[in-house]
Formats: C-alpha cells, structure tokens, sequence
C-alpha cells in the first residue's frame, strides 16, 4: 500500500473583520482607511473599528491515508471538517505546511454543483460532469448508467428547474456517483433523497470503496461512518483530537465529548443571542414535573417535561417553536412543534413573556443519554433556530424504571422502549 | 516520505509553473461553460436563436441613425456612413459586452467557485465565447449591408483575424483584472456600466479617428480600443482608409501589458477566492 494523500503542518487561517456592516468590502472604504493611515496619526483609534482577528480554523494538523483506505472524519460543527476537505479538494490553499496527493482527486462537497435551471436534465448531465472533472468522452460512456440510477429516464429533457427536489438530487448524485477519480471526497452527501434512494447512494459508496479507491468521508451519521469506513478521524478545534484503525473507539470519543461538552439539562440565553422578533428564546430545559427544578437523570416511569420560553415582540401567525431529540449515537428520533396537533390546541403566542410545555410520554424512550435541541421557525418560510446548526442543545439520561413487569428489567435492544397496551382479543 | 514523490504538492504559496498546462488539461470545460452561456442565453424565448440576429441589427441601426443623421458626423470619403459606424460596432460591442459579462462571471458562479477545484481563469474567459459567436452573426450582417450598398471588400480582409484576436486579447485583459478585482471589491460592477458608456463615445465609433489633428493622435491612440477599431475598419472597408501604424502599435503594446500583467494579478488573487468570494 502506498501513500495517496499526505498532511503535514497544515494549518487555515481565515481572518475575521469584526466590522460587521456588509459581508464585502467596496473599495472606496479600503482606500479611505489606508488613506487614513498613511497621513493621520489618530488613524489608529479609527481603524479600531475595522479591528481584525485570525482565527486558525485548522492547525498542525498530520495525517497519512493510504491507497485504499476509508477515512471517516468526525466532529461537532465548526471543528474544521468543512475547511479539511476544502484544502483537500484544492478549493482554498492552506496557510500553513503541505499536501502531497497522489492521484486524481473527484470532490463531492455538493451534490449538483454548477447545475443550470434552464438547462435540462440531459444538457445538465455534461455540464455538471464538466465541471466535476469528468471528460466527455467519458460522460458519453456512461451516460445511459448515470441516467438508469437517477430514475428520471422520461424528463431527461425537461428544465430541470421543473424538476421536484427529489427528481433533482436524484439527478445530481447519479452524475456524482459516477465520476472516475482515484481519491474520492463526500461530504454529508448521503442526506439526500428519499429513504430507498438513500439506501442506493450509500450502497454505491461503498461499492466505490471495494473497487480499492481512496475514500474520504464527512458525516455526522455515526452508522455511516461506522458501516463504511475502516480508519476514522477525529477533529476537535481545528485539531485531530484522536485517528485510529479503531473506528469505533474514535466514534465512541467523539459520543464522549458530545456528552461531556455541555451536559447540561438546561439553558439559559446568556449570551443574549438569536435575538429577532418573533421568538428570542431565554430558557430551555428538562423538568421531571412542571415546574420544578431542571433535571438530567430520569427515570422511564414518569413522564419527562420539556419546557422552552421566550420573548415575542412581534407576533408572526408562521411560528412554529419545538425541538429536535436525537440518540447518543446522533440518530434523530423526531422533532416536535407546538403546532403538531389540530388548529385549536395549538399554543397560544402573546407579545412580551412566553412558555410552552411539551410531554415526552413514559416508557416512550429506551434507557440512554438524549440529546434535545431546540427549533425556531417561520412555517416554510425562514429558520431562526436550525437544528444542526449552532442550535441550543441540552441532555438528559433515561435510567430506571423500564416496566413493572417482573420480566423486564433490563435495558432492550432498540431504539425505543415503549410500553404498548396489550389485551385479550 | 519526501515531498518530491507525490503528483501534486499544496502549499501556501503555490508557484505559476504548470498552471498553463493545467489549464490545457482543463480545456473541455471552457467549452461546457461556453457552450452553457450559448444555451441559457436564449432558454424560454418565442424566437430562440433569431435574438442573435434581431439584437445587434437594431442596435446598429439606432446608433447609426443617431450618429449620422442626428449628431451629423462625416464619412470618409466614398465609405457609406452606415458601414463606417458598424464596421466600428463589432469589436465595440464585442469588448464591451464580454466585459460586462466577464467581470461578473466570478461572482455569477460563485457557488461552483466554493464547492469544486478548478482553474479559476476559465470562468471570465469562457463568458466571451457566446459574444465572439454574437460578433459573427454581427459580421455576417455586415457583409449583408455591403451587398446592400454595393460596395465590395478588399485583399485586406484577410488581415481581420488579426485584429479579431487583438480584440480578444484586450478584452481578455481588462476582464482579468476587473473580475478579479470584483470578488474582493463589489464596487467595480457598478463602475463597469460607466467605463462602457463613455468609452462609447471616447472610442472613434460614431466618427474615424482622421478626425483628430495628427499631434494628437499618438495620445488619443493610448486608448487601445482605437488601434483595433481602426483595423477593424481597415481590414473590412479596404483601401480607402489610411492605415495610422502607430496606433495599432501601440495598442498590441497595451494590451500586451494589460494581459501579462492581469494574468499575474489574476493568479495570485485566485487562491483567495473561495474564502471571500
């Protein structure tokens, strides 16, 4: 086995403008500052205000991967998975040490990337494949393969801006799926499509995998990662915090670090921050009771009080406000809104004060650590609070309590536990 | 492991050397985004390719209703007006529509920019693909007109190739620096439309450039664009026009300075624009 992709030293540095009034500069505000500085002495203190800072989104980082591997990389948003693959896909340059790659790289950090509107299905199958790397010559090959996996053999000539978003990702991988390259990079990809498609996408991945190319693989799909790679990778603050052949001991660091982090059954918004009109949230926490203390160790026999509030200055008929609950193994169980239910038990939203109430029922959910986190949003319209994404996360830990039948007392295989009611009949 | 032993070597500071054969091996996609430009372009229109036709025709009949009749410029000699003005027309309108259209391609495709890897440089360029097409139906408009008024080219038709590749290589250039210039700086989308429309009027579209006295003409020849106006009239129009060498000299001279040096610029600002694009 040889050695396809090198990382030695490398370090990103982006640098921030803390001078938050457009995302870019114009020009004129460039030359009027360095206008400034080169003839005004106090030009100092006026600069202050366009006060920059670096911040190291990756650093030191070593790594080897060989011909054949398939590396997971895991970690929490913002440890820098995002920026690795971009230095490795050569979308930026790193500011610091060198990569050595051996072979052609094919990066997948988008499924559809270049797609055209207008175009049609057919046209945007060259496009997209051009812009992929792929050769003509080699899209015509296999042209009738990438359009059998997509499944949409009949609108190969309609826009595919007419196309439903399904029809469209479908579209998208298939070109993906079928790039020729000896190192291949995915980010998160698999979360497209329906159930069956997904199950085909990742069924093509590791196809990819036995066929002896180089894999490298970003998910937050912990199943993913385990099924199908033999190597993982774990970044933490822009540092690799552990790399094994292990993947499940690295998968099982990162579970720990989740759980370590904030393993808090409440929050409170300190920091004052999603501040917006319609719903600034102030607190969000476990209750065993309504309205006793916050509390992170449960027992499956009582029901389990998730409480959110917030304040409303404007109300907006759209919001819609709940939360996301996933596993240990960031599986998500379900969301949840206030406005689940018929028209007339939905919550009532008043301008100033807010708390709503949700009930996890008992002996629901197995024994195990959960992660809650919470949603904020216009009904089809905007996200103020995506879950996934910077979202306020709390914990709590089921134990106990499973049944009060003599037979069952330990914790059971599966995700849930539920307690159903059975009869005679 | 040395770092001589792989194909491809990352680094901070990554050198020229080898961008061009890159870019060789990059060349199929120049013609997916041309060809792409072509398509859209006319995607959900009644009469589709037809535009290519209607667009430049009108265009060359207002302007030289407008300079002729209205703003009463001279001919020169036997050359009707009409041919004069449109001969003029087709590197102006060339340039300053894939210029246009150049300094906003970066930005246009900045989300193919941020998520895949390649040479950056083939985005402006590609985009002048569609108006060189445009530049030909223009052409062949042209030697319609001259059928029309009866007037029949000269052996200097062969030279025009020439001042078709000048034209390109200026527009090249400016687009170089402008659109990358315009992934940092957004200001520049709103300075393009003005340098256009002056240049409209300080290029010699609507009159010749006999018209300047001779001590001034090295100097209003600076402008590149007259160099390759001139010889566009020249090589299409024949004998009757004075070739002013200088001119042209001096404009291969520009441009050639403007295209080296905006294909350094362009090189080195490329490795940032991913991060602030």
């Amino acid at each position: 086995m040889s050695t396809v992709v090198s990382v030695s030293n490398v370090g990103k540095k982006y640098i921030i403008d803390h001078e938050q009034e457009g995302a870019y500069s114009t020009l004129a505000e460039s030359l009027t500052r360095s206008a400034k500085s080169l003839f005004n002495r106090s030009a100092k203190r006026a600069n202050a205000r366009y006060s920059k800072e670096e911040f190291w989104a990756l650093k030191d980082l070593n790594f080897e991967i060989q011909s054949g591997d398939r590396m997971g990389i895991i970690g929490h948003n913002g440890a820098g998975k995002s920026t690795l693959l971009k230095l490795l896909s050569r979308i930026t340059q790193p500011s610091t040490g060198q990569i050595g790659i051996n072979g052609k790289v094919a990066s997948l950090l988008e499924v559809g990337t270049g797609f055209h509107p207008e175009l049609t299905g057919r046209e945007n199958i060259f496009l997209n494949g051009a812009i992929m790397g792929m050769s003509r010559k080699d899209i015509l090959k296999r042209f009738d393969e990438i359009v059998a996996f997509s499944e949409v053999e009949k609108f190969l000539d309609t826009p595919v801006k007419r196309y439903s978003s399904g029809m469209y990702v479908r579209l998208a991988f298939a070109v993906a799926a079928h790039l020729e390259s000896d190192i291949l990079i995915i980010d998160e990809v698999l979360a497209v499509g329906d159930a069956q498609f997904q199950k085909k996408c990742l069924g093509k991945i590791k196809n990819v995998g036995e066929e002896g190319r180089t894999v490298l693989f970003v998910s937050h799909n912990m199943n993913a990662v385990e099924q199908f790679c033999n190597k993982a990778l774990l970044l933490g603050g822009g540092t690799i915090l552990t790399q094994s052949n292990n993947v499940r001991e690295v998968i099982g660091e990162y579970l720990n670090i989740l759980a370590d982090k904030s393993n808090q059954p409440f929050w409170h918004n300190t920091k004052q921050s999603y501040q917006n009109p319609n719903f600034t949230p102030e607190y969000f926490g476990i209750e065993a009771q309504a309205g006793s203390a916050a509390q992170a160790q449960l027992s499956n026999d009582q029901d389990i009080q998730v409480k959110v509030s917030g304040q409303v200055t404007e109300i907006d008929p759209a919001l819609q406000v709940g939360f996301a609950l996933y596993n240990d193994e960031n599986q998500l169980l379900f969301w949840s809104v206030f406005n689940d239910g018929p028209e007339k038990q939905w919550c009532q939203v008043v301008k100033g004060q807010n708390s709503f109430l949700a009930t996890i029922p008992r002996r629901f959910l197995n024994e195990g650590t959960y992660r809650l986190e919470l949603i904020v949003a216009l009904y089809f319209r905007a996200w103020i609070i995506e879950p996934q994404k910077d979202a306020p996360t709390i914990f709590f830990t089921i134990q106990g309590g499973l049944s009060d039948s003599p037979y069952w007392l330990i914790r059971r295989p599966g995700i849930m536990a539920p307690e159903l009611e059975w009869r005679n009949a | 492991m040395q770092s001589n032993d792989f194909d491809l070597i990352l680094k901070p500071d990554r050198k020229l050397k080898g961008a061009m054969s890159e870019l060789w091996s990059f060349r199929e996609l120049f013609y997916v985004l041309a060809w792409r430009d072509f398509k859209v372009r006319y995607k959900q229109t009644i009469i589709g390719v037809l535009w290519a036709f209607i667009r430049p025709l009108v265009t060359m009949i207002v302007f030289t209703i407008i300079f002729s009749k209205v703003a009463g410029l001279p001919s020169q000699g036997e050359i009707p007006y009409a041919l004069l003005v449109f001969a003029a027309m087709l590197p102006w309108f060339f340039f300053s529509t894939s210029f246009q259209e150049g300094t906003n391609a970066l930005t246009t495709d900045a989300n193919i920019i941020s998520k895949v890897y390649f040479p950056r440089i083939i985005i402006p360029i590609s985009s002048l693909f569609v108006n060189l097409v445009d530049m030909s139906i223009s052409l062949g408009i042209f030697f319609l007109l001259m059928i029309f008024f009866g007037f029949s080219p000269s052996s200097n038709l062969m030279f025009l190739p020439l001042f078709v590749v000048l034209a390109a290589a200026l527009t090249i250039a400016c687009t170089l620096w402008m659109s990358a210039l315009n992934v940092m700086y957004r200001d520049v989308r709103y300075v393009i439309p003005f340098i256009v429309q002056f240049g409209l009027y300080l290029c010699p579209v609507g009159f010749a450039s006999e018209t300047i006295s001779n001590e001034w003409r090295w100097v209003y020849s600076l402008n590149p664009m007259v160099g390759i106006i001139d010889g566009f009239r020249w090589s299409l129009l024949g004998a009757d026009i004075q070739f002013y060498l200088p001119s042209l000299m001096i404009s291969i001279f520009i441009t050639l300075f403007l295209l080296v040096g905006g294909y350094r610029f362009f090189m080195k600002m490329e490795r940032n624009f991913a991060d602030i694009i």
